[in-house]
């Protein structure tokens, strides 16, 4: 056993079952306390302007689960993403709000840099996949790893010091490659590979340090259906190895199948939390994803005439109001002028 | 007009563009951007800048103290210091603002050099002529100290101003800097700054501390253009002028003709930017008349003649001789 290998972590549900069971019991409301948290946030906002794209109270995410974060577009998901991994700074509370708060394995991880934050074991990916293209697989996987001193500058020109680790680095690369079907790549430029392979390149990558937790951005984006499969059973063998996954995704036949609690995010907050068969039911988050007209038949002209008619007539109404006042400012510029001449 | 001429004279001149120092402090700068640019992808454009901070610590410490050693010592911290303090401020932003600050720092060392208010230290626009800080360095030299030595028909002094001795000398570093960056780049340090070169978040979520790396890659390529300062002006002698945006992109052509991103890159662009400067100065001397051109236009033409070949350069060969096309620098 080296000591890149994971250590069995007692407190951690390998059973998938006693892991459901202990989530069962647990309020299906948003921010509901779980009885094994590995992350903690606590009233996190980000505004862009006048928006707010993430305002979160409260957000439990319990150890040993593949938690899903799901929302429409434009909810805030990967903002929250970059916040927790100190890639976004979260805004100063305002008055007498609290202030941010957010703990990752009982260690706060407030104002920490991205770097810090991954070697605290909180590995993420990106929605838009970050394989570095001009490098070999191998070097990319090698780069995942935090266990290397030769990338010391004092070390580095002096190989036979780092070269030992190099091997067994090497090594354990070689091992995940072999499970996520890219070792017969890994002399080839990662940009050479198509968009599924790149994610799970990616994955591959993120796993080198043996994280506590790995947050995946959109794994599925842009990965062939083929693929998806795959990409899936990784996921849950993650889970299973000791890594707890949080990801973000659209794909709801994904989430449902391979998640053990949904989270739900839709302008900035979060609206639902809960098992994935109930949260699917729940009347907000089909309201956020959906929209309250899902139901009702677009093509039929009850509704859209409704709708629509009155909308247009008050666009009307307000287009003649606009163009009143651009022929009058108009006017007054060309008497104006007049009284230059 | 005799061709047997032209090519005995063609000929001799690349021997004496290849024996040269200036060319062997090229190279040595080339590497130093190598590092910058090629492999972390920091685009300095005040390369010039690293080699004047150098030229100016070496040679104003040595006029005073006639310490060799200690003129050295200066010329490097001097480098270090100017890379912290261009890189610090801007090292966290975008590529771009290092870019522009480098140029700009480059361009303000080289005016403060120029001011006559400073000609006490540094000779103002005149500079500092080579005798003022040589003499220490000859004195280490095991060769005879008077006396000129000839191979073939190259005939330098032994010690004195532009010799053998300090021919050797470059060289030798030339060699030691190539080990250097060799080592460096292929160690995990190197694959850090290549990966930080392709995407720098993508790094940083790895759990590397890319602004650390980003600083070291800036001080070590600006240590590598300070030696390059100190061998360039043993050979010749220090003016600001002689050190500004033009040389650091004759340093991109070099660095480019020969393939960013590889480790003898430097070293066989530089060669061929020189050779062909040669070419084209020889053989337009011959072969066009000097009513056409004048002995003076022929540096001009050549500079034009230049210019397009590193655009066509940057357009159809972007990896460059060496460079492997699927690790570019630039570009995707």
């Amino acid at each position: 056993m080296t000591d890149n290998q994971k250590l069995i972590d007692p407190d951690y549900d390998y059973d998938r079952a006693e892991l459901r069971k202990k989530l069962g019991a647990v309020d299906e409301l948003p921010g509901s306390a779980k009885p094994n948290p590995i992350l903690t946030v606590d009233s996190i906002t980000r505004r862009f302007g006048g928006i707010a794209a993430v305002d979160v109270d409260h957000l439990e995410v319990q150890k040993g689960s593949i938690t899903a974060l799901i929302g429409p577009n434009g909810a805030g998901k990967t903002t929250f993403f970059n916040l927790l991994t100190g890639f976004d700074i979260p805004d100063k509370p305002q008055g007498g709000a609290a202030k941010p708060r957010w703990e990752f394995q009982g260690r706060s991880l407030v104002s920490t840099s991205a770097y810090k934050v991954a070697r605290t074991g909180m590995v993420r990916t990106f929605q838009l996949t970050k394989a570095l293209s001009a490098m070999t697989v191998m070097d990319n996987m090698l780069l995942g790893s935090q266990q290397q001193t030769g990338e010391l500058l004092s070390r580095s020109a002096i190989w036979p010091i780092w070269r030992g680790k190099e091997k067994v680095i090497r090594a354990q690369a070689e091992e995940l490659l072999d499970r996520f079907k890219l070792l017969e790549k890994k002399d080839d430029y990662a940009g050479s590979l198509s968009g599924g392979q790149r994610k799970l390149l990616e994955m591959a990558r993120a796993l080198m340090s043996n994280p506590a937790m790995i947050m995946l951005d959109e794994p599925m984006a842009g990965v062939n259906p083929a693929l998806t499969q795959s990409l899936l059973g990784h996921i849950q063998n993650l889970r299973d190895t000791g890594t707890t996954v949080l990801f973000v995704e659209h794909d709801m036949h994904m989430v449902r199948f391979i998640s053990d609690w949904v989270v739900v995010m839709a302008e900035g907050k979060l609206v639902a939390e809960g098992r994935p068969g109930n949260v699917m039911q729940n009347q907000a988050v089909i309201d956020a994803y959906l929209g309250s007209h899902h139901d009702q038949d677009l093509g039929d002209d009850a509704v859209l005439n409704e709708d629509f008619d009155t909308a247009i007539a008050e666009e009307d109404v307000e287009l003649a109001k606009a163009e009143e006042a651009v022929e009058a400012y108009a006017e007054s510029v060309r008497e104006k002028e007049g009284d230059g001449d | 007009m005799d061709i047997g001429f032209y090519f005995t004279n063609l000929f001799t001149d690349f021997g004496s563009t290849i024996l040269s120092v200036i060319t062997a402090s090229y190279v040595i700068a080339a590497i130093g951007l190598n590092i910058h640019f090629g492999f972390t992808g920091l685009l300095n454009i005040g390369q010039a800048g690293f080699m004047l901070i150098g030229a100016y610590g070496f040679a104003i410490t040595v006029r005073f103290t006639q310490n060799f050693w200690l003129g050295v010592v200066v010329a490097l911290v001097g480098a270090v210091l100017f890379a912290l303090a261009l890189g610090l401020p801007t090292l966290k932003l975008r590529g771009d603002y290092l870019a522009i600050v480098t140029i700009a720092a480059a361009e303000i060392v080289r005016l403060i050099g120029d001011n006559q208010l400073l000609a006490p230290f540094t000779g103002g626009t005149f500079g500092i002529p080579g005798s003022a800080f040589s003499k220490p360095f000859a004195a280490l030299s095991p060769l005879p100290q008077i006396g000129l030595f000839q191979i073939g028909p190259y005939n330098y002094p032994f010690t004195e101003g532009d010799s053998w001795w300090l021919r050797i000398v470059a060289w030798s570093l030339v060699a030691v800097c190539i080990a250097i960056s060799f080592l460096l780049v292929r160690s995990p340090w190197g694959r850090v700054l290549r990966g930080i070169r392709e995407d720098e978040d993508a790094v940083r979520s790895l759990g590397k501390n890319v602004t650390v790396y980003k600083t070291q890659s800036l001080v070590i390529g600006g240590l590598f253009g300070a030696v390059a300062g100190i061998v360039n002006v043993l050979a010749t002698s220090v003016s600001a002028d002689a050190m500004g945006r033009t040389l650091t992109f004759e340093l991109y052509t070099c660095l480019l003709l020969g393939g960013a991103a590889t480790v003898f890159g430097p070293l066989l662009g530089t060669f061929l930017y020189w050779l062909v400067l040669v070419f084209l100065r020889d053989s337009i001397g011959f072969w066009v008349p000097s009513s056409v051109l004048s002995q003076q236009q022929i540096p001009q033409v050549t500079w034009i003649v230049v210019g397009i070949g590193l655009m066509l350069l940057v357009i159809f060969r972007p990896q460059g001789i060496l460079g492997n096309k699927k690790e570019l620098a630039f570009g995707d």
